[in-house]
């Protein structure tokens, strides 16, 4: 996985025309939270964290089968960076999956319309499998809820676990995650913007007021 | 979008989303346990048939039940109407009912737009920003949209790709609301239409619409990358429309000979039921080139995607 350099990320001139179309203002006004080459290495650590949690998992009933569950947009694109890191420093390749959760959200009939995001079912399924899911933002813990009864529906795992980039605080559900790559203390006024290479242009975290948005 | 009721309220980008939609929730259902999301748990969806339908029907009310919805079931030989109730009273029970979408199956064209406009008075009257949303499941020989958009899908799925496509309809065009709803929203989504039918099987002002009229099968069969079979609807025949149903095979009917005239890529579709024999020979309607239980298929997916679209979301406000 290729990190761009962080003074190439801050600089706006090595910027595509993709990246500048999501995000000028929260460059110019937002604070930087993570900058690409911490989100590289956040991803990394969280991928050591994952290997070394699982490992000890499996001493005590054989091993399982370890399937990392991205939530879209951007928590399929970390659990595809997650899994490739997870290859590379155990030699053993989790299985990848993606569930949209747009179906099993509980403010359906209050928020506008919004449409479906992939989803997919690894291979062999998720029955007796310790499940990753793995999420950008942590948040009032209602994505994660509806996640977990969505993943009731595709079979039963042994255990899931939860993995997120940035844990901002706010929770409104009795949810906590068990890989966190950043605690932020936020308001509810400030919003942070996750930005991935793959839809983006570029790494990089940054909080910023919500109006701007 | 408050109802579905014609495909010509749908444009390139409105119908392709539907489109993709349906292909997501074939993807969400993928692999899974159990075929039961909670989407639209607490919902009702009432199928509203005075025509007899199988297909249809139950492609809804699974569709309904997969999404957790409460579906009922209303036809017209089991209830009041049997007893001489108007539509505008039944639509107004239902309304009163408590149904939030009522997918309607009449056979006079133009029924689905009148309930519509009543619920939307009645919503209005009591002050309510909207009221049930309303799916034409089929209005006499008017349009059948959620047909012709399972069709649309099939077709993208076999196809890759519908612009540019020559897409061949064949068969009773005058008695079809499957030919009139696909007619419109192919040319919408940039495919050439070309019909095939008798002259006796055309509607008055197909020269307006957006596709060619022609009468020789064999001669549009070569260039064609999809056929699509019409049924012959005998019941909406009250006259000879044409000689025999011999003659109308020999000329008009899919047989394996004119089988073998198509490109290798074509599909051959049939929105169903099949008069196998008659307008298309039975070995054709299981041959490979078929795409017929595919669109069954796609039907429950796509309608999944219409009550999603209709049901879900906060509806913006009716001034």
């Amino acid at each position: 996985m290729a990190v761009p350099g962080d003074r190439a990320a801050k600089s706006g001139a090595a910027e595509t025309t993709h990246s500048q179309r999501h995000t000028p203002e929260w460059v110019a006004t937002g604070r930087e939270l993570l900058s690409a080459s911490d989100v590289g290495r956040t991803i990394a650590r969280i991928a050591h964290q994952i290997i070394e949690k699982t490992a000890l998992d499996s001493d005590e009933a054989g091993s399982p089968r370890v399937v990392l569950i991205g939530i879209p947009t951007r928590g399929t694109t970390l659990a595809a960076r997650l899994t490739d890191k997870i290859e590379e420093f155990s030699g053993v390749r989790p299985a990848l999956g993606s569930l949209d959760i747009t179906l099993y959200r509980d403010d359906l009939r209050s928020r506008p319309h919004r449409p479906l995001e992939r989803t997919s079912v690894p291979e062999g399924g998720i029955e007796d499998a310790l499940v990753v899911l793995v999420d950008d933002v942590l948040f009032s813990g209602r994505t994660v809820r509806s996640a977990l009864d969505g993943l009731r529906d595709l079979g039963r795992p042994r255990s899931v676990q939860l993995a997120v980039l940035i844990d901002r605080g706010h929770r409104e559900l009795p949810i906590r995650a068990d890989f966190v790559g950043k605690n932020v203390p936020t308001s509810r006024a400030e919003d942070i913007s996750v930005l991935l290479t793959e839809h983006d242009g570029r790494d990089g975290v940054y909080l910023h007021q919500e109006a701007e948005a | 979008m408050r109802h579905l009721l014609s495909v010509t309220d749908l444009d390139r980008a409105a119908a392709s989303e539907l489109l993709d939609e349906a292909e997501r929730f074939e993807q969400a259902l993928l692999g899974r346990e159990v075929h039961k999301l909670p989407t639209l748990r607490g919902r009702t969806v009432m199928t509203v048939f005075y025509e007899n339908s199988t297909r249809t029907r139950v492609s809804f009310e699974v569709a309904g039940k997969w999404m957790s919805a409460d579906v009922i079931n209303v036809s017209a030989s089991s209830s009041s109407v049997s007893k001489g109730e108007s539509l505008r009273d039944t639509a107004l029970t239902l309304h009163a009912a408590g149904a939030d979408a009522l997918i309607v199956r009449h056979p006079a064209s133009g029924a689905a737009h009148q309930i519509a406009h009543w619920m939307d008075g009645w919503a209005r009257a009591e002050g309510r920003s909207s009221g049930p949303a309303i799916v034409n499941a089929g209005d006499g020989m008017h349009e059948h949209p959620t047909q012709a958009l399972l069709d649309a899908l099939t077709l993208r799925q076999r196809l890759g790709d519908i612009e540019g496509k020559r897409v061949v309809i064949v068969g009773d065009i005058l008695h079809s609301r499957v030919a009139r709803s696909n007619v419109f929203l192919l040319h919408t989504l940039g495919a050439e239409v070309v019909l095939v039918a008798p002259r006796t099987l055309l509607p008055v002002g197909v020269e307006a619409w957006p596709a060619r009229v022609s009468h020789h099968l064999d001669a549009e069969l070569p260039g064609a990358d999809a056929v699509l079979m019409l049924r012959v609807q005998a019941e909406r025949m009250n006259g000879g429309f044409f000689p025999s149903a011999r003659e109308y095979s020999v000329n008009y009917g899919l047989s394996e000979r004119r089988l073998a005239l198509l490109a290798e890529h074509a599909v051959v579709m049939h929105p169903g039921p099949m008069l196998r024999g008659m307008e298309i020979a039975s070995a054709v309607a299981d041959s490979p080139k078929a795409a017929i239980l595919q669109q069954v298929t796609n039907g429950v997916h796509l309608r999944m995607a219409v009550l999603f679209r209709l049901l879900v979301g906060a509806q913006e406000a009716v001034a």
